[in-house]
Parts: structure tokens; sequence; C-alpha cells
């Protein structure tokens, strides 16, 4: 398994990356005697926005908390590409887990790596409001802002410190259907301007589509289709291509 | 000039508006006092009723003098200086008390929400200590420490250790675990997860001990001040029922309504301010 793979052909080669790869060798996480992920082989390279779907259950969230550092593997191992710190990995959660008692402000701080001090603090963490255009908020509680704003909030947290892998956990998942497009949009955006490693685990196909290079399927514990995307961005929804692709994966989730 | 004259007239309409506007404002502002009073209504019908029937001789003097035989004997008493001095080694005491007995229920609390293994090996002798009555151990307490300052700070100590223990752990043990891995994947210290995730997590459940601690101090601290003490306004309050002063032992009485209100006051500013971020005590959004 070679880990410095060749991007694929449809990340444009001239796209500079600081991203961060990373491979799973036979990798294998077994709670008592379930095994929810089993003998996983994956080269995930750098700067690709890979998405990993499945039914709910199959192992996709475990799968992140175990690139996160969250969880340890029970067989196998995780190779990062390269000496990575621990800002070069950050999650963003199904929930946006903000601290209720400091001000949204603060709250993109906690992302920040400790060295960086007093006004250069506040100046990044600021920036990174005005990139998820909350800017104006900076002041607030927690507790006034809408859903979709707290997870735009827990966006610039995890990117405050420029990860080089960002790992999304359904971050998405419990937004309303119009609110979730335009954080799809923002995520891209922010992701084709960064252009970090980003593993995003969902169960909605029509999201994965949208956003990845390429869609992994996993289904009981095992890979099931790796399957890249080789439109152009940003896509068009409902286009017929995308529709093909949908039809595809769908059909391997439950036509067995 | 005209200026001047554009002034005017804003002036004119900023009257007229408020001339229009007066009975909204009024009755706002009336709306605004009423909240501020309203719980007071009930107290002063009572002390008004208790007057009329004291003055038409409905209830003697020697049972229950009236107010403002007690309020007299209450200036009398602030005169002479005793009432404050009484008032002021009261409150010295309950506060040395509450300061103890709270630093070491929050210590405890704060450990044994954090550690199993200290939680392990102290909660049940704690457990089992709680549920001895603590005024039991007065006769025990004098014997130890006669009727100096130590006896009484013990025990006040005591009383208010455990509901700030007990809520302490409760709150340190049911703050948000997905908080507590947020900071643990962002990389915080395992002090400033405490200090940033952990002990601001606890201090609503805190502040609930808090509330009961102050109701066990005054409670502690009348109680162990009747039995055994030379100063305090239990002690005055007993040395006037030798002298068949009604007056003083009822005004002793209305002293711990009033503290006990002053310190419930003051546990709500410090809520307000340590607790701006919940939505609880948050102002509703106009």
């Amino acid at each position: 398994m070679t880990l410095a793979a060749a991007p694929s052909s449809f990340v444009p080669a001239s796209a500079a990356t600081h991203g961060l790869g990373v491979a799973f060798e036979r990798l294998g996480r077994q709670f008592g005697d379930k095994r929810v992920l089993e003998r996983v082989d994956l080269a995930i390279p750098a700067g690709q926005f890979v998405a990993v779907i499945g039914k709910s259950g199959c192992g996709k969230s475990t799968l992140l908390r175990l690139i996160a550092g969250l969880d340890r593997p029970t067989a196998g191992r995780i190779l990062f590409e390269g000496p990575h710190d621990g800002e070069a990995i950050r999650i963003m959660f199904q929930e946006p887990r903000l601290l209720p008692w400091e001000r949204v402000l603060a709250n993109v701080e906690v992302g920040l790596p400790a060295l960086v001090t007093g006004e250069a603090r506040h100046q990044r963490a600021r920036a990174m409001l005005a990139e998820v255009g909350l800017a104006d908020r900076a002041g607030e509680w927690p507790a006034v802002l809408s859903g979709g704003q707290k997870q735009r909030v827990a966006l610039a947290r995890a990117l405050a410190s420029g990860p080089r892998l960002l790992a999304l956990d359904e971050p998405l998942g419990a937004l309303d259907a119009l609110t979730r497009i335009e954080m799809q949009g923002l995520v891209e955006r922010i992701w084709l301007d960064q252009r970090f490693t980003a593993i995003l685990v969902t169960h909605d196909v029509s999201e994965a589509l949208a956003l990845a290079d390429r869609v992994i399927l996993i289904d009981e514990g095992h890979v099931a289709l790796d399957l890249d995307v080789p439109l152009p961005r940003p896509r068009r929804r409902g286009s017929a291509e995308l529709a093909e692709l949908e039809g595809r994966i769908l059909a391997r989730l439950f036509g067995g | 000039m005209s200026l001047v004259e554009r002034g005017a007239k804003i002036s004119a309409a900023i009257v007229g508006a408020d001339t229009s506007d007066g009975a909204p404002v009024r009755r706002a502002r009336l709306a605004a006092l009423e909240g501020r009073i309203a719980g007071w209504i009930l107290p002063a019908l009572l002390v008004a009723l208790w007057e009329f029937l004291s003055r038409i001789g409905f209830i003697a003097p020697n049972v229950l003098p009236a107010p403002s035989a007690i309020a007299s004997a209450g200036w009398q008493a602030l005169k002479s200086g005793d009432l404050v001095h009484h008032m002021a080694v009261s409150t010295l005491r309950a506060l040395s008390g509450l300061v103890v007995g709270g630093i070491v229920g929050l210590v405890f609390g704060i450990a044994n929400g954090l550690s199993d293994l200290s939680r392990r090996y102290t909660d049940t002798t704690l457990q089992m200590v709680r549920n001895v009555p603590h005024l039991a151990l007065i006769p025990l307490v004098i014997l130890w420490f006669g009727i100096e300052e130590e006896a009484k700070l013990f025990l006040v100590a005591l009383g208010v250790f455990f509901p700030i223990y007990i809520n302490t752990l409760h709150g340190v043990r049911t703050v948000d675990p997905q908080l507590i891995e947020m900071g643990r994947v962002y990389g915080m210290s395992p002090f400033t997860l405490f200090r940033r995730v952990i002990l601001p997590g606890a201090l609503p459940s805190i502040f609930v001990g808090l509330r009961f601690a102050l109701g066990i101090m005054w409670l502690t601290l009348i109680v162990a001040e009747t039995i055994a003490a030379s100063s305090g306004l239990g002690y005055m309050a007993m040395q006037a029922r030798e002298f068949l002063l009604v007056d003083i032992v009822v005004l002793a009485i209305l002293i711990y309504a009033l503290l006990g209100k002053l310190a419930d006051v003051l546990t709500g500013v410090l809520e307000h301010l340590c607790l701006k971020w919940h939505p609880a005590f948050q102002k509703p959004r106009s």
C-alpha cells in the first residue's frame, strides 16, 4: 500500500494541498463480541474529500472516531502520512458541542493552538467567524443562535487551527433541508480554499455525492463499495450523472 | 436659528408623544413597581393585622407585643449598640462556618466527581455521617469545645458541608460527557478542561447546594447559640426570655427571617453574575 498515492485524476494536479493522507491496514474494532469494523483496507490521499456512507450501526462513525483518536482499533492499524501534531486532525460532531457558558468568539478560540495568545487569538477567531459568515455574532451566547448557526460556529472552531484532516461526523444531520444545503455549500467552499483532507460520515447519499471526490460505502463492517465521483464542482443538484451514481449506491445498499 | 426651531419642534413632538403615550407608559411603570413589591404585600398586611389586633387588646402584650412595640424595642437595642454587636457576631459565625464547610464540601464533591478512586474510598463514609443529624452532636461538641467559637464553627461547617458536597458531586458527574469529549479532542489540558468545561457545567447544581446550605447555616447557628453561647442573636433571644422581654424575643425571630431573605437575595445576585449564559437567567429578547 503506497501512502503517497498520486492524487486521483479528478483533483487538479496543480491544487496545492497541505492535507494529511491516511491509510487503514486490516483495521478492526470489536465491542465485546460485536465486530463493528473488520479488515478495512483503505488509503485516503492527502487533500481528498471522502464521504463514508452506510446504514446506521454499520461502523462508519466508529471509523471516524478511530481516525480522530477518540477510540483505539482492536486489530490492524491506522497510518498517517508523515508526522503531525494534535492540531492537525480536527473532528466536527453531529451536535455543535459549544460551551454554553462561553461567548461565540471564545468558543471558536477553543480550536486555536495554545501557542496563539492575546490579541492574535481574538483576531484569528474573528477571521474564522467571518469565514463562516457569523462575524457579527461574536459576542453572543450560544443559546441564542439557531441550530445552523451553532453548527457554523462549530465549523469555525474545527477550522481555527488550520487542520490538515477534518473528520465530519454527520455534522449536518440534525439541520433542516434548506440550512443543510447552505451548509454543504459553505463546507465545499472552505475545502476548495484550504484543501485539507476531508472525511465526511453521512447517511445522506445525495449529500455525499454533492460534496465528495470519492464515496465509500460501509456495510456490516466491510468496505462494500469504493466509488470515484469524477464530476466538476460546483455540482448541479438533480443532474443526470448524480442521479445515476445515487441509483448505483442505493442499489448496492438495498439491492444486495 | 432654524436649527433651534427644529430642535424646539422635535422636543415639542417628543413631549406630545409623551402625553399621548402617557397612559401606557404609566401602566408599564406601575407593572414594574408591582413586580418589585408583590412579595412584600402579604407580610405588610399581616403586620398591619397584627398591630390592629394588639391595639384592640385581642392579643395580650405579654403573649405577643404589637409590631410598634417591637420596633421601639429594636430601636432601643440598636441605639445601645447591643443589636449590632449580636448581629455582627452571629453573621461572622455563620459566614466563617459557611466558608469552612463550603470549601471542604466543594473539594470533596469535585474530587469524588472526578475520581472513581476517591469516591470509592470516601463516599460511603460521608453518606453514613450525613445520616446522623448534626445537631445531635451538640452535647458532644460542648464537651469538646465548651461554648467557645469553635463549637459554633464546627456545627455550622458540618451542617453546610453535606448540601454543598452532594450537589457539587451531582453537578460534576452530570456535566455533558459530549462537551468533555470535545475538550479532550481539542487538546485541553486536564486543568483547562476542569476550568472551562467541568466547573462551569457543575455551577448551576453547586448553587442549588449553596441555597440549601444557607438555610441549614442559620438553623444550625441559631440552635447552637440558643443552647450554648455568650453572644449572638440566639443568645440575645435566650437572655430576653429569662427577663420575660417578649418584644426582644420576637425581634430576634424577625431578624432571622430578614437575614434569611438577605442571604437568598445575595445568592440570587451571585447566580445572575455566574450563570449569565444560562437560558433560564437570560432576559427574554424583545
